[in-house]
């Protein structure tokens, strides 16, 4: 598939999708990063804190309250796109975040992701494409939490 | 926790408080069961294979996650981290496990920052790092920047 066939795919969107941020979900992330920052995972301490509860260590936004694919449908459609153009080799190239408020226990996120950008690359060992999916988290009141930016290398 | 950091504090080419990490085969476990980041190149050596290196490689958004618990670590709690940006650019193994608790012997990384430019904007007190994670040869195989905004003395 050529490049401007799967710039096609720029400025798709996902369906929005909802988030629950459970203690217990924010505390098992802290331990895996290994950050034992009580703000994580003691809740006396946290609400005591500027925060006035536990919050979420940066970049992380609770589970999907419905289970779905690890990777967003359209993120999803593009990589299946790259398969049958012959791309095999997946790697996570990198991340951008804007934190524009803490994500505390109990709150409840609107994702919304769309496909930012999609362009090649001329690499070491060939032709890369770069593909990178835009996802808005915004709370229950209606406040913009974070903007993160990722980007799939393919090869 | 760390005592807190004043904007004041800080000039340019000032170094963030190095944090060492241990990425164990038993910590990218945990990662994928709690990031949700299921990609079986992080456990299985034959998958990894498939996707043109040696064997299961740590997890980039672990090493994203200890950036910012580097910013975090030294800024403080009435410091805010505002952006944190990263690129994977080269892969990192995890020790093997020795028993059930201990890792082999073998590599430590390192988190580090330096800050670049320190400004004031729209009443905010803000400061720019380089920030990286650097392996045993001293490779920075994570390298980002991030952008903090820290209490000032007035």
């Amino acid at each position: 598939m050529a490049i401007e066939e799967l710039k096609k795919f720029i400025g798709k969107t996902d369906a929005p999708y909802l988030l629950d941020v459970e203690k217990g979900a924010i505390k098992r992330y802290a331990e895996a990063v290994g950050d034992l920052n009580p703000l994580y995972h003691d809740e006396e301490y946290a609400r005591a804190s500027k925060h006035g509860a536990i919050i979420c260590p940066p970049g992380f936004f609770g589970w999907a309250v419905k289970s779905r694919p690890y990777l967003s449908e359209t993120r999803q459609e593009v990589l299946e796109n790259l398969a049958k153009a012959g791309y095999k080799h997946f790697l996570d190239g990198g991340t951008d975040f804007e934190f524009v408020l803490p994500v505390r226990a109990g709150d409840k996120l609107v994702a919304s992701g769309r496909i930012a950008d999609i362009y090649e690359r001329d690499g070491k060992k060939g032709n890369l494409v770069f593909a990178v999916t835009e996802i808005t988290y915004i709370n229950q009141n209606g406040d913009q939490v974070a903007t993160v930016r990722w980007t799939l290398v393919c090869s | 926790m760390a005592k807190q950091l004043y904007w004041e504090d800080l000039e340019t080419g000032n170094e963030a408080t190095p944090l060492p990490k241990i990425p164990t085969t038993q910590i990218l476990v945990k990662w994928a069961g709690a990031s949700g980041d299921f990609n079986p190149a992080h456990y299985e050596d034959s998958f990894a294979k498939s996707q043109g290196l040696e064997r299961a490689y740590v997890h980039g958004q672990l090493k994203r996650a200890w950036l910012c618990q580097l910013m975090t670590d030294w800024i403080g709690e009435q410091g805010i981290l505002k952006k944190l940006s990263c690129q994977f650019r080269a892969v990192d193994w995890p020790r093997l496990m020795k028993t059930m608790r201990e890792p082999r012997e073998g590599d430590t990384w390192l988190c580090k920052g330096t800050v670049t430019r320190k400004y004031v904007e729209d009443d905010q007190h803000l400061v720019d790092c380089d920030i990286w994670v650097e392996n045993a040869k001293g490779e920075k195989t994570t390298p980002g920047k991030a952008t903090v905004v820290l209490p000032s003395r007035g």
